[in-house]
């Protein structure tokens, strides 16, 4: 019992001293409860130069999504607070990061805006943007300037196939997604009929479109596609229209905002399909937002399930305790953020041009999954998971394709040989445990007939 | 068939909700001329203080009736409070200025509303409690629920109402005369300052109805709601004939059915070559349509009528 009880216990304190850390940026608190190890306060160090190295992070802080932006950021700052209380030091000298958070609206226009604002005040590294409709025209802007770009939720194909040095992502890309995505409708939902909706941003319509194409490789077939906005609440005409083609599956390729309210609209139409959608709606204010309805319907979110990985749920505790609930990409965004900040420990520089050529070369075990881009600055071998609503939250059923299933797999195997050995091993004690009855029953038999045979000779006898 | 009713039902509803908002539109112009753009947030704000009180009192027992009713009563009694505000504070001080000058602090009392809003209740989206019965009626094949219905009634007992208000009443035969000359009709010893800050009363509990009606069901709340919704509204009451009580019904309907016959049918129509996605093109095309042949729109003919 009490041996069990050592990790939760450094855990607990590992975790106090995170948020100790943490809170030195808010206002001054009283101080906290003296630690339970009284260190010893060691003699002040000659004083080391500090280097103020500003991070850009991009996400709609106001609009429809400004509860998915406001997540990102939150996810940037614990990173960078974590960081700072660690007290880093990069080509000797102590650095002190500044997140610099920019507010793109999801809009195209103001994305391309505020890129040009962070390159102006010289950040070293933007981490964003959240939509791949901002993501891309950004893209260039920080290309042009070398500043190199990790988005932590852009999934867009074309945002890495432009060919710029600076563009990476941490997360799968559309065309890892919808693959998965549209063999999972077909196989697993076995649909063979598909309505597929999407936002018309240029996620969801490119998520939509390599789902179609999954699809139909897959031998299903779509009997309709429809479209809606990124600001729209009402989709009863377009859930009619697909109610009238009478689909197996209908596939959203959006967000939240619009998929749970769809989904409610689904069921008050008396459509009664699957509902299947990507990262965008796999989050509880989807479940919030659909209420009932939402029971039983489907999403997919690459990467592994955070309480899967190592120091997954570390984080999620923390970040619980310090912003509440995450919303969707918090984590992946923690991620890029320690990604860029590897890359510049290994470069031993915190200069754009320096530190660049290292992000290529990562390998990082980040909280989401572990983290290696190839050579367009595509995460290598991103696996994704599918999840689905039961009693109100999203669980957990399977992962495909990435590193990690091969590892599964690999893991199951050995089980099953495993299995295998045993069920023969038991088979064998079985056999002499037969034999050694049978033994004894024959014995027993033979005592018996020899009584009887006995017995029969004496009144024979007789 | 019963897919061609289904979708006028969603056109009726969708339009009644246009409707509601666009009654608040009309009336302020019928009265002032101005065009009040914040409306749209005020529209939000009642939903957000009605989900507030409902979520505050959806486990106290009380009959959902009544919660309802509370709940209305609350986000009334906000958003008139804030529709007062608006006039005194962004409106009135520029009542004799050129035309734009309080357009441009509409749009910035706009913004300053879904600004504070955020503050209030956050970026996150609000779910409406399921309190309300789900359960949908069945119509030739087609479903409506309980609350569509009510939806389609409230506007236009809305919109009977306000006719009434207007051509029956004292405070009505003010407002027109106000409508139609302040300064001759502060002359005759209406106090217009007095009729213009119930009109944007009004305007502003017809918001909390239309505002209560709308989260409750999409049932969603957000800060943000206001925008698109207002946009759409103040279409519908330009097409309907901006200042005309019925027009603005009128108008908010036909936008509702024009958009849901599109979304539906153009995909069909044109063999795929436009999808769903023209549907707001569609509405707008006819908006515009409208607006060249009946520049006042369908009934806003004869300025005397207004209001």
């Amino acid at each position: 019992m009490s041996y069990s009880r050592i990790p939760s216990m450094t855990l607990a304190i590992a975790a106090a001293v995170a948020m100790i850390g943490c809170g030195q940026k808010e206002e001054p608190k009283p101080a906290p409860a003296p630690a339970p190890v009284a260190a010893p306060v060691p003699p002040p160090p000659p004083p080391k130069p500090e280097v103020t190295v500003q991070l850009g992070h991009v996400a709609p802080l106001t609009g429809p999504q400004a509860h998915l932006g406001k997540d990102n950021e939150n996810g940037a700052r614990m990173a960078i607070d974590e960081l700072n209380a660690k007290g880093l030091e990069i080509g000797g000298a102590k650095i002190k990061f500044v997140l610099v958070a920019e507010d793109d609206q999801a809009d195209p226009k103001q994305g391309t805006i505020v890129a040009q604002k962070l390159v102006d005040a010289k950040v070293s590294g933007v981490i964003g943007h959240l939509n791949s409709g901002t993501t891309i025209p950004a893209s260039k802007i920080y290309f042009d300037a070398g500043i190199p770009q990790i988005s932590g939720s852009a999934t867009n194909p074309t945002y890495t196939k432009q060919g710029f040095a600076t563009a990476f992502r941490v997360m799968a890309n559309d065309v890892q997604q919808g693959k998965v995505l549209g063999g999972y409708a077909t196989k697993q939902l076995a649909g063979k009929t598909v309505a597929i909706i999407d936002d018309r941003s240029a996620y969801g319509q490119g998520l939509a479109d390599e789902f179609e194409k999954a699809v139909v490789a897959s031998g299903g077939k779509v009997v309709t596609r429809e479209f809606t906005t990124d600001k729209a609440t009402d989709f009863a005409a377009i859930l009619t229209k697909i109610k009238s083609k009478k689909p197996d599956v209908v596939f959203y390729g959006g967000m939240d905002a619009q998929g749970g309210p769809m989904t409610k609209q689904m069921k008050s139409l008396g459509l009664k399909a699957k509902f299947l959608t990507g990262d965008g709606g796999c989050t509880p204010e989807y479940i919030k937002l659909a209420g009932a309805a939402s029971e039983g319907q489907y999403c997919s979110l690459p990467g592994v399930p955070l309480d899967q990985m190592p120091g997954g749920k570390a984080f999620g505790d923390a970040f619980n305790a310090k912003y509440g609930q995450i919303q969707l990409y918090a984590p992946y965004v923690y991620d890029a953020v320690m990604v860029m900040v590897d890359s510049m420990k290994r470069a031993n520089s915190v200069e754009s041009a320096k530190f660049l050529p290292e992000i290529g070369k990562s390998d990082y075990q980040g909280v989401t999954t572990k983290i290696q881009f190839d050579d367009k600055g595509d995460l290598k071998g991103g696996a994704i998971s599918l999840y689905q609503v039961k009693d109100g939250k999203w669980e957990y059923r399977e992962t495909i394709g990435g590193s990690v299933v091969a590892e599964v797999k690999e893991a199951v195997k050995e089980a099953a040989t495993a299995v295998k050995d045993a069920a023969v091993a038991t088979g064998d004690a079985a056999k002499d445990a037969m034999k050694d009855a049978a033994k004894e029953g024959a014995k027993v038999a033979a005592d018996v007939s020899k009584d009887a045979a006995a017995a029969k000779a004496a009144v024979e006898k007789k | 068939m019963d897919i061609f009713i289904q979708q006028i039902i969603n056109g009726l509803v969708l339009g009644s909700i246009y409707a509601l908002v666009a009654l608040g539109y009309t009336m302020v112009y019928g009265i002032m001329g101005l065009i009040n753009f914040a409306h749209g947030e005020v529209v939000m704000i009642g939903a957000m203080v009605a989900l507030t009180v409902i979520k505050l009192l959806a486990n106290s027992g009380l009959p959902v009736f009544v919660i309802i009713l509370l709940a209305l009563a609350a986000a009334a009694v906000v958003c008139m409070a804030v529709g007062f505000s608006i006039e005194r504070i962004a409106y009135r001080p520029l009542r004799n200025a050129p035309k734009l000058a309080p357009l441009i602090t509409a749009i910035g009392v706009s913004i300053v509303l879904q600004n504070l809003a955020m503050l209030i209740w956050g970026r996150n989206y609000h779910a409406f409690p399921p309190i309300l019965p789900t359960s949908a009626h069945d119509v030739f094949g087609a479903t409506i629920t309980t609350l569509q219905v009510a939806i389609v009634l409230i506007a236009a007992l809305m919109m009977a109402g306000l006719i009434v208000l207007i051509h029956r009443t004292r405070l009505g035969r003010a407002m027109r005369a106000t409508s139609e000359n302040p300064s001759i009709a502060q002359l005759m010893g209406v106090n217009i300052n007095q009729i213009i800050s119930i009109t944007f009363i009004i305007g502003s509990a017809l918001a909390a109805v239309a505002g209560l009606m709308v989260s409750a069901n999409y049932s969603i709340a957000h800060y943000y709601m206001g925008f698109m919704l207002g946009l759409k509204a103040f279409t519908a009451a330009v097409l309907g004939g901006i200042g005309n009580i019925a027009g603005a019904v009128l108008g908010g309907i036909l936008l509702g059915l024009i958009e849901s016959l599109g979304a539906g049918y153009i995909g069909d129509l044109t063999g795929g070559f436009l999808g769903s996605h023209y549907q707001d093109i569609f509405a707008f095309f006819v908006l515009i349509c409208v607006l060249i042949f009946r520049p006042s729109g369908l009934v806003g003919e004869k300025v005397s009528e207004r209001a």
